[in-house]
């Protein structure tokens, strides 16, 4: 058994885990954010209490949300290889990541976001269709906006799920702090590295939610509510 | 104005379908106020939604001044909904907008330019006294005034026909008169025709000019208020009249007992005592008592005659143009 890692040392390995983390977690994000919000919107319309009910629509998008969370990350992540490469020119490393882990989390964000439109009230929804607006309008103005406190928690829940799965990425070198916490602190067994991984993870997830709790207060004009 | 016509809509149950609107024809003047009452299961919801457009009738026609607006499509359909001011069931404003930024949502659908929106979202909350909550975001106002800016908001777009839905239904009886007396002065002021979907006999005896009783999903009373409490076996009449103890004065000693239903000021203030000095009667009265039906003054009372010509006296009421309904059992050992 080796001596520990020295603390230089572990920072530098953590601080470009961080920074790989931040990379592969971010970007995923970023994507699953920009299809997710669309597919929520689209099974919140197709529904059939929607304001464009198409059961066809509506039954495939479901299946393939339905499926796409079925699948364990994992799976995907070795599943997805081939597109991978078709799409990044690489199979390994974090920009391989982003692949699996934005397409892991699109159904996800969908989902989330069909169920936070559903809170947005019957009445207030037929009152916009009511003054002759496109539905277009009323995604916009009305849904969205109105439940965009709820959307920006649902892509902080979102962003956590994908730290936690982005440590998996080491399967595929993909790098991040769950690689460092394998490879270097479980299979060197070096405690240190480990641990030091562990308190790491949890304050990035800590701040993470902080700020998406912040974001999702300045964004909702509720809170002006006492004056 | 508005035109109802042969309206039918049935729903899909378990129990087989289920028949709301079993031909509804309704004729809403322009520039007045008609209430559609009846009680809950009669269809009233349903009429609601199908002439706010957001619900499609089976057969049937709803026009605006002349146009036919069932079975529009696309942006006819938006276009039409333009037309009718909508102030729906229940809480409708949205909450992440001001009360300002809620009149000005039917304006940003017309595509009105921002510079006009603005004076245009301040004459309508100018218009339902609402001026200095502008800024006020909805959780910041009292149900009453989230009604007022549903009904700013509904009448932003410049519509020919406001429909309300239960506008009072989630207010106590003081807000009610806020939020009836915008709707009123919509009327007045802008010449809306106005259409008030209610189980609350208190909106019709406040602002409807017109009413409609909805029953099995159909109308079974339709007319001028004013006509109809002078019409004896009429509902509405008998819900919107003082009330009336029906064993006053039957065991008393008076010539005649009858009820009499006086509309306006004239006949409210002088008809009686005018009858008696006239036909010399002692005039008694034993009940019932005055309520107005918007402006106009209207009372119900059950009086006693004693006297000689006590016929001749109700005759004379009645001639007059009240309404006079003789008690059914009348007094006992009446020498006529």
């Amino acid at each position: 058994m080796r001596a520990a890692t020295p603390w230089s040392e572990v920072f530098e390995l953590l601080s470009v885990g961080t920074g790989e983390t931040l990379y592969m977690v971010g970007v995923s994000t970023l994507i699953a954010t920009l299809l997710g919000i669309p597919l929520g919107v689209l099974l919140h319309l197709s529904a059939p209490s929607g304001l464009r009910p198409n059961v066809v629509l509506h039954k495939i998008l479901g299946t393939v949300v339905d499926l796409g969370r079925a699948m364990p990350f994992l799976v995907l992540l070795v599943a997805l290889t081939s597109v991978t490469r078709l799409l990044v020119r690489t199979s390994i490393g974090p920009t391989a990541a982003i692949v699996p882990l934005a397409v892991g989390a699109v159904p996800f964000v969908g989902r989330l976001v069909q169920n936070v439109l559903r809170e947005v009230h019957v009445s207030v929804v037929e009152a916009a269709v009511t003054t002759g607006a496109s539905t277009l309008r009323i995604v916009r103005s009305v849904l969205l906006r109105e439940s965009a406190p709820a959307l920006i928690n649902a892509i902080g829940v979102t962003t956590i799920a994908l730290l936690g799965y982005s440590a998996m990425a080491g399967v595929i070198g993909g790098g991040g702090l769950g690689d460092v916490a394998v490879r270097i602190g479980y299979q060197r067994f070096d405690d240190r590295v480990l641990w030091s991984t562990v308190v790491l993870l949890a304050v990035l997830t800590t701040v993470i939610q902080l700020l998406f709790d912040l974001a999702a207060r300045l964004v909702d004009r509720r809170r002006h509510a006492s004056t | 104005m508005i035109t109802v016509e042969n309206l039918t809509k049935t729903f899909p149950s378990q129990g087989g379908p289920v028949t709301a609107l079993a031909g509804v024809t309704l004729d809403v003047r322009a520039g007045t106020v008609c209430g559609v009452v009846g009680p809950s299961g009669a269809g009233k919801s349903t009429l609601a939604r199908c002439v706010a457009l957001l619900e499609r009738p089976d057969s049937g026609s709803i026009r605006v001044d002349g146009t036919d607006l069932v079975g529009l499509d696309g942006s006819r359909l938006r276009a039409a909904r333009r037309q009718i001011g909508v102030v729906p069931q229940g809480d409708s404003l949205l909450r992440q907008r001001t009360a300002a930024g809620n009149v000005a949502l039917p304006l940003e659908s017309a595509g009105m330019p921002a510079p006009q929106r603005r004076s245009r979202v301040a004459e309508l909350l100018d218009l339902v006294g609402l001026t200095d909550k502008a800024g006020n975001y909805p959780d910041q106002l009292s149900g009453g005034q989230r009604q007022r800016v549903a009904v700013a908001r509904a009448l932003a777009a410049n519509p020919s026909v406001l429909l309300a839905d239960e506008p009072t239904s989630a207010l106590d009886p003081e807000t009610t008169g806020s939020v009836l007396t915008v709707l009123d002065r919509a009327r007045a002021e802008l010449g809306v025709t106005v259409l008030v979907v209610t189980h609350d006999m208190a909106v019709v005896r406040r602002i409807c000019d017109d009413v409609a009783v909805l029953e099995h999903g159909r109308v079974v009373e339709h007319g001028r208020v004013l006509d109809l409490v002078s019409d004896a076996n009429s509902r509405t009449a008998a819900t919107l009249l003082p009330e009336v103890d029906q064993s006053a004065g039957v065991a008393g000693n008076h010539d005649r007992v009858a009820d009499v239903v006086l509309v306006g000021f004239a006949a409210v203030g002088a008809l009686l005592p005018e009858a008696a000095s006239r036909f010399d009667v002692q005039l008694a009265l034993l009940g019932g008592g005055l309520t107005r039906l918007g402006e106009t003054p209207v009372a119900r009372f059950r009086v006693g005659l004693t006297g000689e010509r006590a016929d001749s006296a109700l005759e004379w009421i009645s001639d007059t143009g009240a309404v006079v309904v003789r008690t059914p059992k009348g007094p006992q050992g009446v020498a006529a």
